[in-house]
């Protein structure tokens, strides 16, 4: 199935990524070219097969129930989170006005 | 000192313990060989004083009569997809700028522990995602490899470990980590004349190292031989609870249990890699490959892999699906990149950085990504991609019960010219053709060398293992390694 230039437009707006006019002129045929190819997937009989949800099945682990079971992803640690924020303030990242 | 740097994991560990000579020394002579490399930018950032910092500790230990972990005395390159605690970590891409983590990756950290240093941080392909390490913000990085005609074309390393490649390659490292999604750590590994191993998924932690694709992604060391190999991934491997999918196994003594006698195995030979049009040098040096298993006392068999043509593009859905959720973290607000025109609001913050932070080939996967699963055409994608995937996984257990390895090449041909594959990006994914099966099953697999081809460059075998079988595939790799006598080394240009 071949896509639209509006289609990989509203694409790359849900992915947050803004493309010019040029770029999008790029995009299309590329896009084009990898979806014809993996769709030769469609090609093969998978009824009656299970999607793959690990690869190699294991159970999930519960952490121990108590704060900071790991102070290297517990918390206490604000400095450390904001140490690379490109605009960080009073404690806490910084954007754009969002309200009004 | 210079020969020191033609010393492997093993050598230089043995001789630092041994006193035949000091870490510092090691470390002094491959400082030196990074410094004087600049033209292979192998190296994103190097680190001289991290490596003597971790010698000269190295060194003291010994003076004082304590014991030296494996990697004791050995200065490495670090692949900067991996968190270093204040060094800058980029992935090679432009939107992880100034990025300095505050904490270790699990591997890396478990790698000082055994008494390595840090030689610096590894060129690659952004992200993760690339064969021939064209995708960097910091620009390619050039194979130390020539071919024999003179031309003096500029080769790929291979991707996307591909400064990891160069620098074990040319001496500028005696090891380096890796990370394979589909391919990274193997296929670099066999264009520049080296060993590098995959683990099972699983074994090595994922923590701290920038996620591509969270299912397929794992550590692996690249070495220049089979024991360097099974020395370094028995210090990067085990349990981790800061992983979800971290094996909670022990981690066998790989190294010590090396043994090239494969008498009562069974090599399995898939039918469907030998492919229409294949390189004749490529299924050459498999038949060598054959033969020199079979004088390792293997018996070989002929098995089948049905689904492996349906392998790469059903990792392109997967990879993709999983990287565009995994990438949308960066949004110029935690760290990295921002790009704030005047008068924009968070939305076209987030646009403007994401536009400006990632390369091509990054953009391309996180809208192929986007596109997969966007409500519509997700079980058409990315449902059916998993169906596949489990039928590829079926195909190796049903193989598997009747042999106890598989040898295949590691890649379609020798290492191919910068520029040549980068306008089309379905001729650089062919690439992984043979590497990209084993990633979608969670299999360990390794590149060994095997030789060289008409031009002068190496071309490299692989072996695929049973799931925890690490130990299976590194003794399959000692025996080629034993019979192939690979000394070829690039000749020195830089």
């Amino acid at each position: 199935m071949s896509v639209d230039r509006a289609t990989v437009a509203k694409i790359a707006s849900l992915a947050r990524i803004e493309m010019d006019e040029p770029a999008l002129d790029r995009m299309v045929p590329e896009f084009n070219n990898i979806l014809a190819w993996v769709e030769q997937l469609g090609e093969v009989d998978t009824s009656g097969v299970e999607p793959m949800t690990a690869v190699i099945p294991q159970a999930l682990r519960l952490r121990d129930d108590v704060i900071d079971a790991d102070p290297l992803t517990g918390g206490g640690i604000r400095d450390k989170v904001l140490a690379n924020a490109p605009a960080a303030e009073h404690g806490f990242f910084a954007v754009p006005k969002v309200i009004e | 000192m210079s020969e020191l740097t033609q010393l492997g994991v093993k050598a230089i560990h043995d001789g630092v313990a041994g006193g035949e000579f000091t870490a510092r020394e090691v470390a002094e002579a491959f400082n030196a060989n990074v410094a004087a490399a600049g033209q292979l930018n192998a190296f994103i950032v190097a680190t001289p004083e991290k490596a003597l910092e971790a010698a000269d500790r190295v060194d003291a230990d010994r003076a004082a009569g304590k014991p030296l972990g494996s990697l004791a005395g050995v200065p490495i390159g670090m692949k900067d997809l991996f968190a270093t605690r204040g060094v800058q970590t980029t992935a090679a891409s432009h939107i992880l700028d100034s990025f300095v983590p505050e904490y270790e990756s699990t591997v890396s950290q478990k790698l000082w522990d055994a008494g390595a240093g840090m030689l610096g941080k590894l060129n690659m392909d952004q992200f993760a995602m690339g064969s021939s390490n064209e995708t960097s913000y910091y620009g390619n990085v050039i194979s130390p490899w020539r071919r024999k005609d003179g031309g003096n074309a500029p080769l790929a390393p291979g991707g996307s470990s591909g400064g990891s490649s160069t620098a074990v390659s040319a001496r500028l490292c005696p090891a380096a980590t890796g990370t394979d999604t589909g391919g990274s750590i193997r296929q670099p590994a066999a264009f520049t004349g080296i060993c590098g191993i995959k683990p099972t998924y699983g074994r090595c932690s994922r923590w701290g190292i920038v996620a591509f694709a969270s299912s397929l992604d794992q550590a692996g060391p690249m070495a220049r031989d089979v024991t360097d190999c099974a020395i370094m991934l028995g210090a990067m491997a085990g349990f981790d609870p800061k992983d979800s999918t971290s094996l909670d196994m022990p981690v066998p003594d790989w190294a010590g249990s090396l043994n090239a006698d494969l008498k009562g195995k069974r090599v399995g030979i898939p039918r469907e890699y030998r492919m229409d049009g294949m390189d004749a040098e490529i299924a050459a040096s498999w038949d060598q490959g054959v033969a020199w298993l079979r004088d390792a006392g293997a018996e070989v068999v002929d098995i089948s892999l049905s689904h492996t043509k349906y392998a790469l593009p059903a990792y392109y859905i997967v990879a993709p699906a999983e990287a565009s959720s995994n990438l949308a973290r960066y949004d110029g607000v935690r760290y990295g990149l921002r790009e704030l025109p005047e008068r924009a609001n968070l939305q076209e913050m987030y646009a403007a950085t994401r536009a400006a932070g990632f390369g091509d080939e990054v953009k391309r996967r996180i809208m192929i990504g986007t596109y997969v699963l966007s409500a519509g055409f997700y079980d058409a994608y990315y449902t059916q991609a998993m169906k596949v995937r489990t039928l590829i996984q079926r195909d190796f257990e049903q193989a598997f019960a009747g042999c106890d390895v598989i040898l295949a090449p590691t890649a379609p041909s020798a290492a191919f010219a910068l520029g040549e594959k980068s306008d089309d990006p379905i001729a650089m994914y062919l690439n992984d053709v043979f590497a990209v099966p084993a990633s979608l099953a969670g299999l360990p697999a390794m590149s060994v060398p095997a030789g060289l081809n008409a031009e002068g460059l190496p071309l490299g075998l692989q072996i695929i293992g049973k799931p925890f079988d690490e130990q299976g595939v590194l003794n399959a790799g000692l025996a080629i390694e034993q019979r192939a006598g690979f000394e070829a080394q690039p000749e020195k240009w830089w």
